[in-house]
């Protein structure tokens, strides 16, 4: 009998528990968790905070399913790691031995890096219970002001427009999402921002959180040129940070993340890492690349839970994928596709980019940030419907599409499972319909082609 | 092929839809609902608006057609999805992905070998 210890109750945590259970009746299965509730979608909570759904909807596994799988479930955090004992200790001082541990503690969003991150009104977008919260205050608040650059930021923004708040989106660049947008995608989602009532303030950075007279609340923010800007929520959209005070004096080898192999093991025997706080060989960039995103935490979860019960198997990461839904605007994003040096370059003279993003926002990936040398993109814009290529060599490695979804799904397959588009280069350097069409086609006659070919 | 141009139109109508364009106008259409667990983030908004109360969330978790007798084929959960995981199949291509069922279980799904890109 194998106890098999999981620490983490997101997404990547409970598929393994269930492909562990699938495996292996007999082994125990404890799963810790630091939160008071049951595993719950965290890319939900964006619905949520729009009122699409209620915070009990957005629980995607109930009590039955954890008797059902007879998997126990601890609500007290991990605490302390013993490699050589194989025992982790929570904080309720219980102690739980392990033959096999899975970490999937996930990532926590950055706090404030300000004076004044601790007032009541600065709220963040992470957990259930920080979104009922944030959903208590929206009640109240009048006026909010939104920092980050990610997806969490404008979900946050989002939200707190259809709370009927007066919302203020704070940037410290001059392009919305400009890790992942160029200008004339930022310039749609800009537009579709100020239907929905949001005051987009570029280049301003906020220096400090004022409080009020009792220093309990908010009361605004002073910004770098020491303005003062009135408000009674500030929202914290800058990222997040994979949990590591679970591993950080083990002999676990981590990077940003914990490094994991093809078998999602670490360094240290019996020791597994999932999810967002796994850092994964990623084929296309050739490194350990860290994903914050569901689909991908739900296939780590799965690789590990094969490998925990004894069958090897390697994962083979996918390439990144994310489809969302911002202020009624589809954007799906896959692959590589850092729009920042999308000019020509001029005889060298870019400017060196930095190598780590500082901060990964929840639902975006390291890889997408990143570009193939050499290589050459295309573009087609329609409207609110745009299509963006990044083609290195013979393949497609990264693709933007705005609007019209019709191309997504085809695209993600293409760059998957690196289908050779040689001879459809030029076309799709033409742009414009051109290029919807000839992809269009391409990927009619490679569906065919799949059809005609016996399984 | 004379075979493949008889199927031509048959593969093309099996082409993936998004949000709500092929959804039926009223109720009472045959069909069914089918979920792409690749893009589904779980978070419940299909079940939610579900007349009828549906698990659709089990069904697109398991990656499975939504067979559920009890289902009046509304289209609700398609048009609701915010990440067009959900689509709309018709009668006709039902009876092709049934007779050629493709993997469906994410669980027990084995990633296919990708090639090496040549570098």
């Amino acid at each position: 009998m194998i106890h098999y210890l999981i620490v983490g109750n997101g997404a990547a945590g409970v598929t393994a528990a269930e492909v562990i259970r699938n495996r292996d009746p007999q082994g125990v299965i404890t799963i810790v968790t630091a939160e008071s509730c049951l595993m719950y979608s965290r890319p939900g909570l964006a619905y949520v905070l729009l009122k699409e759904i209620s915070p009990n909807q957005v629980i995607a596994r109930q009590p039955e399913w954890y008797a059902h799988h007879r998997i126990k479930l601890v609500h007290s955090p991990a605490k302390y790691l013993d490699i050589d004992t194989q025992q982790v200790t929570l904080e309720n001082q219980q102690t739980l031995p392990y033959d096999r541990l899975l970490i999937a503690v996930g990532a926590r969003a950055t706090p404030a890096p300000y004076d004044g991150g601790h007032l009541k009104g600065v709220v963040y977008l992470d957990t259930l219970e920080g979104t009922k919260d944030l959903l208590r205050q929206a009640k109240r608040g009048r006026r909010a002001v939104v920092i980050g650059g990610g997806i969490t930021a404008l979900e946050m923004t989002e939200g707190m427009a259809h709370n009927g708040v007066e919302t203020h989106y704070f940037l410290r660049r001059d392009r919305l999402w400009g890790q992942v947008f160029n200008e004339s995608e930022a310039k749609i989602l800009e537009e579709y921002m100020h239907h929905h009532n949001v005051n987009i303030h570029y280049n301003t950075e906020v220096a400090e959180i004022l409080g009020d007279r009792r220093g309990n609340k908010v009361r605004g923010v002073r910004l770098k040129n020491d303005e003062e800007f009135k408000c009674d929520l500030v929202g914290i959209g800058i990222g997040v940070r994979p949990q590591l005070d679970l591993v950080q004096d083990t002999p676990i080898e981590i990077d940003r993340a914990i490094l994991v192999n093809e078998f999602m093991e670490s360094n240290v025997p019996n020791v597994y890492a999932a999810g967002d706080c796994a850092q994964v060989y990623d084929r296309w960039t050739q490194q350990h690349m860290l994903d914050i995103l569901w689909p991908s935490a739900m296939a780590e979860g799965r690789a590990a839970g094969l490998n925990m019960v004894g069958q090897k198997e390697a994962y083979i990461k996918g390439s990144p994928f994310n489809s969302c839904l911002l202020f009624g605007l589809h954007i799906a994003t896959i692959g590589q596709i850092n729009p920042r040096r999308d000019k020509p370059e001029t005889n060298g003279s870019t400017k060196a980019e930095p190598e780590v993003i500082q901060h990964l926002s929840r639902g975006s990936s390291e890889v997408w940030f990143t570009q193939p040398t050499p290589h050459t993109s295309a573009w087609s814009e329609d409207g609110h419907n745009t299509l963006r290529l990044i083609i290195s060599g013979d393949y497609l490695v990264g693709a933007l599409v705005i609007g019209d979804q019709s191309l997504a799904d085809p695209l993600r397959y293409i760059i998957e499972n690196q289908i050779n588009i040689h001879d459809l280069i030029p076309y799709l350097h033409e742009g414009g319909s051109a290029l919807k069409q000839s992809l269009q086609q391409f990927w009619n006659q490679l569906e065919m082609n799949q059809a005609a070919t016996p399984v | 092929m004379p075979l493949i141009n008889f199927l031509q139109p048959l593969v093309q109508s099996l082409k993936l839809t998004t949000n709500g364009s092929d959804c039926p106008a009223k109720p009472l259409q045959m069909g069914r609902v089918v979920p792409d667990p690749n893009r589904c983030v779980q978070c419940g908004i299909c079940e939610y608006n579900c007349p009828i109360g549906i698990p659709v969330r089990d069904y697109a978790h398991r990656g499975i057609p939504v067979d559920d007798h009890n289902c009046i084929t509304c289209g609700q959960c398609v048009n609701v999805c915010p990440r067009g995981t959900l689509r709309w199949e018709t009668k006709t291509h039902t009876l092709i992905a049934d007779r050629f069922p493709t993997t469906v279980d994410p669980i027990l799904y084995k990633k296919q070998e990708v090639p090496e890109k040549a570098l």
